[in-house]
């Protein structure tokens, strides 16, 4: 028993580090983005001020990001609804087995796996070769597409693993078609994880970089327009916006969180 | 139409949109790499052609092949430190914490950064890594060092702690998922029979969590494989990788090039991929 408590107290401290490693640099820029206008990009903090939380809605030298912020919102909530209405329908259909399940759910994982640099490329090289041009709302969708829809797919798959046919099969016997059974019993008691993949989706493709990178065409989504400011700006201005866009992150993630347990203790009672 | 013929037409088409995505953006982009791979570039476009030039022209330079093999030193100490990172936090998260709700909790407090920005979250190493940064500021303050050291920030190191920072979420994921699905009466009879803690680990555990830890390395090998961004923001100029590579191609509009590395890129991926598969069966865990 000694022996034990012992390892439980170094994995622990080990726990511990590993969270000051996740989190501890994000920490640091967060402070470093209060400082006074005089404040510098590293350690220590000079003055305290909200004048660079303030100069990321001014107009800047380097690029605005008002409009990248608007365009990556649209986006990812277009996203976030296309990825669950494909994976609730595919979902459904994975209830039953069929010829070529195993292939959709290989084609799908498969998605996951190809480096993402693979992606941007290939969609650049298919609007290229059909004289397309590419644009965040054309290409930049398609790529983005083929990082949500694997992870909302693999949810709705557990989901419905989860789910009581019992319900649906009375509905069924009392003699409601299939699509008044799906908006009246399966709808309203998957709707709390439906919400879940929403916020996910969302945010997976808000802060998508990788697979939008090469295709974006001439409007930058943020993560692209910060990743382009890295190279230019030398003030705490950068770190004013990681920290208002991460935080942003967090609200969503927080209320996402919170709407699930919430509704699921709900649906419970 | 009978009712079973119909219901056989519902399922197809309800998994057609989903089908549809990826052979538009997945298969078709991926067929179209194979097939522009063939073609040439004449300075400024590329021509249908079938020419292997761009795939000699890949095995006979050293500078691409360099990048291959420094491609695979970034994967291989990734995966390296991801892995004994992840075994731990998630072996802690599933055997040692027992109260459920604080299992939950902390399992996401491992995630949340994971949703947010990589790019924010590389940046955020700046302050800490700089010439300026606290790491080096600590090592003067205490006169370990007189001079700032500079390789902790634009280094190969930089990428692989930035790597290993980024990514760690998809080692713990699934290796946490596989040890919380081990029976606990396993552990309990093992140790009854006088199994010491570290047998138990090694005859039980380990073997249970295998199919976590074989995910958890494809997620790894693959988002390392094509990783461009990490190298460019956290490596500075000269390090080299074969996505960083691929990008400059296109850059310079140079398609058929680009394509031929992915291509590479693509098979000896797969070739890894099948590599743990092969060690590993992890269908139980899908």
């Amino acid at each position: 028993m000694q022996k034990r408590s012992l390892t439980f107290y170094l994995l622990a401290a080990f726990f511990g580090l590993f969270v000051l490693f996740l989190y501890g640099p994000m920490l640091g820029i967060f402070i470093l983005s209060l400082q006074g206008p005089e404040g510098g990009l590293t350690f220590p903090m000079k003055g305290f001020s909200f004048y660079w939380l303030g100069q990321v809605f001014q107009e800047q030298r380097v690029g605005n990001f008002v409009e990248p912020f608007l365009r990556s919102l649209f986006l990812g909530l277009v996203i976030a609804f296309l990825s669950i209405v494909v994976s609730v329908l595919a979902g459904l259909a994975f209830r039953s087995r069929f010829r070529g399940a195993n292939t959709v759910f290989y084609l799908t994982i498969s998605s996951l796996i190809v480096p993402s640099v693979l992606i941007s490329l290939g969609i650049g090289i298919v609007f290229q070769v059909l004289d397309l041009s590419t644009d965040w709302f054309s290409s930049g969708l398609g790529a983005h597409l083929t990082w949500t829809v694997p992870f909302a797919f693999l949810i709705m798959l557990g989901i419905f693993n989860r789910f009581d046919p019992a319900y649906e099969e009375a509905a069924k016997d009392l003699g409601a078609s299939d699509v008044k059974t799906f908006w009246e019993i399966i709808f309203p008691l998957i709707l709390p994880s439906l919400f879940g993949i929403f916020i996910l989706g969302f945010t997976l493709s808000y802060d998508e970089f990788t697979r939008t990178s090469l295709i974006s065409g001439q409007d930058n989504t943020l993560p692209l327009e910060i990743f382009g400011m890295t190279t230019n700006v030398t003030s705490p201005a950068l770190y004013a916006l990681g920290t208002l866009t991460t935080l942003f992150s967090f609200t969503m993630i927080g209320i996402a969180i919170f709407a699930y347990g919430r509704m699921a203790r709900r649906q419970q009672e | 139409m009978t009712a079973k013929s119909w219901k056989g037409l519902e399922t197809y088409l309800l998994v057609a949109p989903q089908t549809l995505i990826f052979l538009l953006f997945l298969v078709l982009p991926i067929l179209m790499i194979v097939l522009v791979s063939f073609w040439q570039f004449n300075g400024y476009s590329m021509v249908p052609a079938f020419t292997l030039d761009n795939y000699t022209s890949i095995f006979t330079s050293s500078v691409t092949v360099k990048t291959f093999l420094n491609t695979f030193k970034y994967v291989f100490l990734t995966w390296f430190f991801t892995l004994i990172i992840g075994y731990l936090v998630a072996y802690f998260l599933a055997f040692y914490v027992k109260d459920q709700r604080w299992q939950i909790i902390l399992f996401l407090v491992c995630t949340v950064p994971f949703w947010t920005s990589n790019i924010i979250r590389m940046i955020s190493w700046i302050p800490v890594l700089g010439k300026e940064g606290l790491v080096n500021q600590l090592l003067i303050n205490l006169g370990l060092v007189q001079q700032p050291v500079e390789w902790l920030l634009y280094s190969d190191f930089a990428i692989v702690l930035g790597m290993v920072h980024l990514y760690n979420f998809f080692m713990i994921a699934p290796i946490f998922n596989s040890l919380m699905r081990i029976d606990r009466n396993l552990i309990t009879a093992a140790q009854d029979m006088g199994a010491s803690g570290f047998q138990t680990f090694k005859e039980i555990i380990l073997p249970l969590s295998a199919p976590g830890i074989a995910i958890g390395s494809i997620f790894i090998v693959t988002l390392v494989m094509g990783e461009f961004v990490t190298v460019r923001m956290m490596g500075g100029g000269q390090s080299a990788s074969v996505g960083k590579l691929i990008q400059t191609q296109i850059g310079s509009l140079q398609y058929p090039l680009a394509a031929a590395n992915a291509v590479v890129l693509l098979l000896v991926t797969l070739i890894l991929v099948m590599g743990i598969l092969r060690v590993v069966d992890i269908r139980k865990e899908l």
